[in-house]
């Protein structure tokens, strides 16, 4: 499909960013890098959250480690050192965030002068922003073309969402797209969950993916395996869904409305992921 | 007894009440009485009511340059005398406190108006954003919960208002909030502070404003306004 050579490629910077912790990011920009890597590009992922870093426990990658971010922006080691490159994946790498220093170790030209390295030789960057409104947040955005932000279906998750959305629209990076995680359908049809609409409604941004709640997803998280390179799964269909829009196709949204039953939506969402 | 001298504030000036007696000696008394005020009275545009004296045009005359020396515009004499009246129309002095000055005709014909000072604000106001000014404030955009908008006067919001907003801040009670859908996490109005009601907003845009210390909210409507 793409039609570049190494020497004049021009990457996206993706920062996937929520506010609130514990909505997911980690793990979409996990299966994001995945589903992308998986579709043929070359990917990158950083890990912006130094000091409580684990994205390379999702991408099951820890024990390979053996310089991180800190040390390339300190001049430790070349980048190509720090970059891991996964498993079963070979056009997807990660540079690792340090464990032992904070946030303060990296500061927004530093990562804006990575991100600039890195768009030379990857189709796509992502990066891992920690939770809050502070110099990590600043740090993650800095880079950043495109900036995701992650939100659950719940009033306080998208209160943070709501904040966040407002300083990348002050940082100039925005206007931000929008990622709903772990909605649940049936609380959602029991009138019990907030739908899509109320959440798009309020934050006002272009919605690029809903991935339904499924325990299988921590499963995988836990195993180091993202559940985007699990084919059957549907929550992995909705992260694959997401990069393919983000690589400028239209991808039908799952339809939540529907009443019929949650195994007449399963097929259907496969459906969807075949002819896509 | 000594004349009588009463003065008081009307819309387009002074009224000078003048009691019965002597007309020499009421005007000594209205000419004092204008020394011991001069500070209050200098300016003034004033109508003078003569009561039951009878004034001829040269009396008047002499009255209004006078006046004119201290630096009163006699503008109009009540009298009860048909005489004094006719006098004071040929002088082109009014003869009736409503009756609007030559001057003052224009008054209800000038289109131009001077307005309030406030900001205009184009865009939507998320969590955590906050909006201060001493004037009027009006949101093209929505406030969304978390956000904040303290104004000295009145609020208008072309969007969704459900953030806090604080209108008449420094004590104006006058002042009013309203929005296209109106549903603020708080409302206050001066020192009254207000929580929409849970079933939420009307579908209708609404106003909220003061009345007897309650906090009233009710839908826009233009012919009540």
């Amino acid at each position: 499909m793409r039609e570049s050579v190494g020497s004049l490629m021009t990457g996206k910077v993706v920062t996937i960013t929520s506010g609130k912790g514990g909505v997911g990011k980690t793990t979409a920009t996990a299966n994001l890098a995945a589903a992308l890597a998986l579709g043929g590009q070359k990917v990158v992922c950083v890990d912006a959250d130094i000091g409580l870093r684990n994205l390379d426990l999702i991408l099951g990658l820890e024990n390979r480690i053996v310089y991180d971010l800190v040390d390339v922006v300190e001049g430790r080691c070349r980048l190509k050192q720090a970059m891991i490159r996964h498993k079963q994946l070979p056009n997807l790498f990660l540079i690792p965030a340090a464990q032992t220093r904070d946030k303060n170790a990296v500061s927004p030209s530093d990562m804006m002068r990575l991100g600039d390295d890195l768009r030379a030789e990857y189709d796509w960057i992502l990066i891992d922003s920690p939770a809050g409104i502070e110099r990590g947040f600043r740090n993650a955005i800095a880079p950043a073309d495109i900036v995701i932000v992650i939100t659950n279906p719940e009033v306080s998750a998208v209160r943070d969402a709501d904040r966040i959305i407002g300083l990348i629209e002050a940082e100039e990076k925005g206007p931000a797209r929008l990622v709903i995680n772990r909605l649940n359908p049936e609380m959602v049809k029991r009138g019990e969950m907030l739908t899509p609409e109320d959440v798009i409604e309020l934050l006002a941004i272009t919605l690029i993916g809903v991935i339904p709640e499924d325990e299988s997803v921590v499963i995988a998280s836990n195993r180091g395996t993202p559940i985007a390179l699990d084919e059957k799964n549907y929550a992995g269909q909705a992260f694959r869904n997401i990069a393919q829009r983000l690589t400028g196709q239209e991808v039908p949204f799952l339809d939540l409305e529907r009443k019929d039953g949650f195994l007449g939506r399963i097929s259907r969402m496969i459906g969807l992921g075949g002819k896509a | 007894m000594s004349p009588n001298v009463k003065i008081k504030g009307i819309r387009d000036g002074l009224l000078i009440t003048l009691s019965d007696g002597k007309w020499p000696s009421v005007e000594a008394a209205l000419f004092q009485h204008i020394e011991q005020q001069a500070d209050f009275i200098q300016g003034a545009r004033v109508t003078l009511d003569v009561g039951n004296h009878i004034l001829h045009a040269a009396e008047m005359g002499k009255l209004r340059d006078k006046l004119s020396e201290h630096g009163i515009v006699l503008r109009a004499i009540l009298s009860n005398s048909p005489t004094t009246e006719k006098t004071a129309q040929s002088l082109g002095l009014g003869t009736r406190i409503s009756k609007p000055h030559p001057e003052q005709l224009a008054r209800p014909l000038d289109t131009t108006l001077q307005g309030e000072a406030g900001v205009l604000v184009q865009r939507t106001l998320r969590s955590g954003f906050k909006l201060t000014h001493p004037g009027h404030i009006t949101v093209i955009g929505d406030v969304n919960p978390g956000a904040e908008i303290i104004a000295g006067g009145s609020i208008v919001v072309w969007g969704r208002l459900r953030g806090v907003v604080h209108a008449g801040a420094e004590g104006n009670e006058k002042a009013y909030v309203c929005a296209l859908m109106l549903a603020p996490t708080q409302l206050r109005i001066a020192g009254k502070i207000a929580i929409s009601p849970p079933q939420g907003a009307g579908p209708q845009p609404e106003v909220a404003y003061l009345q007897n210390g309650q906090v009233i909210a009710e839908p826009w409507d233009m012919k009540s306004r």
